[in-house]
């Protein structure tokens, strides 16, 4: 008796837990589900929930019309090349902080996650003119590195946290028994920063990939990523549901997996470590 | 021993992330203050003579300005209290033991991966449509009259669309910080005959209050940023009514072409972000030390 109270205690909060998730979920699977209707049925009354004609009609025809492989490699390559090129830099840094601190490093480190904090329409109209001048607009290379310099704060904060759990004696070991810089990044240091590189990584991709302001901004056709293409959709494509979702599904699908994979790291790296 | 040599190296390894982020931010910001005192108009090549103050007083005093400022307030606080108490109840509701514990808190974190685009397109069209949307369907259910959410609550739609994407990250990070929990303390304070309230307000929000202020705040520096969410459903409208600042300079500069009122407007955006980011260097910088 004592223990079926808190059974079905149990199974009362299971069910309302269910109930809010997929309210909150339904957004999502409504897109999903509508993908896979034809434009009709997306707009029927009373809507259609499961039971519908199955289409992929609006892939074929969104991979077909529109330029949709071009936006998903640049989503692609101005995601990963720029989280690339700032753990190239962050690196570096990252490790000198957490291993060779100085009295400064606090600063430093408040300094650059206070760079974070600048909010970019207040250097829009200069980088825009800068890159229209150059030639540079609607380029990728100058939206890796934009979006470079944008997550750069966050990564090196990001393996700043993880290298700090390094435990330092292990250098220190190494060290007296003659192992140079190098053989101790190459030998001790890399395998146990692995996974704090590969989290800073995912989450990095992930930021890269929703970012809205300066990829809308600076891009046209050419290097316009995912964010931009569906924004294309809003003027009368947009009433177009089907087609809409089909698209949508097909920009977030991606990072929507990643994104599972890295709910630790999120809470993590997002928080500069205040929340682990 | 070895010092000087490590400290040089550490220097040099330091050095192109610093040096980067300082050219990041000093060039264009000096720029845009520069700009800021100039008459330029990309729509008048050409000129560009100093003005002084000019922008900003054009800028300070257009009535879109105080409205923009309000609109950013109204966006921020609305979109804080929605995911900060529902972030609080949610947590409370997942740490529970339930089944399937692991697929609840999947679904629940899925909206902070939807690209902020995407996210406002799907509301605005296939849920706020007064007409197609599954809202005025609901709405038709129990015997309304379907709303025209964007026409004729634009703020309020957007708060709901940007709160739903936040939700989610003020859900995992107060429920992180639950989880830390210690077990022992609230059992104590059940055996002692304190109410589930009594034991929430004592010992359960205390606990939260860092993760809360975290949250409060890394939102808050997204939230003044707003961008994406209002170009793809109002446009800023009608009127200005759906106006942030960020919406305003990047009218101000990308669509009227006036350089010099957007970099004004990019200075005043800049010192209202400071006043929020004073306060989360501090808090994170405590943090730091212990």
């Amino acid at each position: 008796m004592a223990r079926s109270v808190p059974q079905s205690r149990k199974i009362t909060f299971t069910i309302i837990a269910w109930l809010v998730a997929l309210l909150i979920f339904f957004p999502i699977l409504w897109t999903f589900l509508t993908s896979f209707k034809t434009e009709g049925e997306a707009v029927a009354v009373p809507p259609h929930f499961l039971f519908f004609d199955w289409t992929s009609v609006n892939y074929e025809q969104v991979w077909d019309r529109s330029n949709y492989p071009l936006f998903f490699l640049n989503s692609v390559v101005i995601s990963i090349g720029s989280t690339v090129l700032g753990l190239v830099v962050a690196i570096p840094a990252a490790w000198a902080m957490a291993f060779s601190p100085t009295k400064h490093t606090k600063d430093v480190l408040m300094w650059m996650l206070s760079t974070k904090m600048l909010p970019a329409v207040g250097v829009l109209v200069p980088i825009y003119l800068f890159l229209r001048n150059v030639g540079l607009l609607d380029t990728r290379i100058a939206l890796v590195v934009i979006m470079m310099l944008i997550n750069l704060p966050i990564i090196v904060w990001m393996l700043f946290t993880y290298f700090k759990e390094i435990p330092g004696d292990i250098l220190e070991a190494a060290r007296m028994d003659g192992a140079t810089l190098g053989k101790e990044i190459v030998y001790i240091l890399t395998p146990m920063a692995i996974p704090g590189i590969a989290s800073t990584l995912l989450l990095n991709v992930i930021l890269a990939w929703n970012e809205a302001f300066w990829t809308i901004n600076l891009t046209a056709s050419n290097a316009a990523p995912l964010t931009a293409f569906i924004a294309s959709f809003s003027a009368p494509e947009g009433l177009f549901y089907a087609k809409l979702s089909a698209a949508s599904t097909m920009a977030i699908a991606p990072i929507l997996i990643l994104g599972w994979f890295s709910q630790k790291q999120l809470v993590r790296g997002l928080t500069f470590g205040a929340v682990k | 021993m070895a010092t000087t040599h490590t400290k040089t190296a550490a220097r040099l390894m330091m050095s192109p992330s610093v040096i980067l982020l300082l050219i990041w931010m000093a060039v264009p910001l000096a720029t845009t203050i520069y700009f800021s005192t100039l008459n330029y108009n990309l729509l008048m090549p050409g000129v560009h003579n100093f003005i002084g103050f000019q922008n900003y007083k054009y800028f300070l005093t257009d009535p879109a300005f105080l409205t923009s400022i309000w609109n950013t307030l109204v966006l921020v606080v609305g979109v804080l209290l929605i995911t900060v108490v529902g972030g609080i109840g949610l947590a409370l509701l997942i740490d529970q033991p339930i089944y399937g514990q692991n697929i609840v808190r999947i679904l629940v974190i899925a909206p902070f991966f939807v690209m902020p685009t995407v996210s406002a397109l799907v509301w605005k069209n296939m849920f706020m449509n007064p007409v197609n949307g599954l809202f005025a369907w609901l709405w038709h259910l129990v015997g309304l009259q379907p709303v025209d959410w964007l026409a004729q609550a634009p703020l309020l739609s957007i708060i709901i669309i940007v709160a739903w994407g936040w939700l989610p990250f003020a859900t995992l990070i107060i429920l992180t910080a639950l989880q830390s929990l210690d077990e022992e303390q609230k059992e104590a304070a059940e055996m002692d005959g304190a109410s589930a309230f009594s034991r929430f307000w004592y010992i359960t929000l205390p606990h939260l209050s860092r993760a809360l202020t975290v949250v409060i705040l890394i939102q808050t520096i997204f939230l003044l940023a707003i961008f994406a969410e209002i170009l793809v459903t109002t446009n800023g409208g009608p009127g200005n009514l759906s106006t942030n600042l960020t919406y305003l300079v990047y009218t101000q500069a990308l669509l009227q072409f006036d350089v010099g009122s957007a970099s004004a407007g990019g200075i005043v955006a800049v010192i209202l972000a400071n006043i929020v980011a004073i306060f989360l260097i501090r808090l994170v910088g405590k943090n730091l030390e212990t």
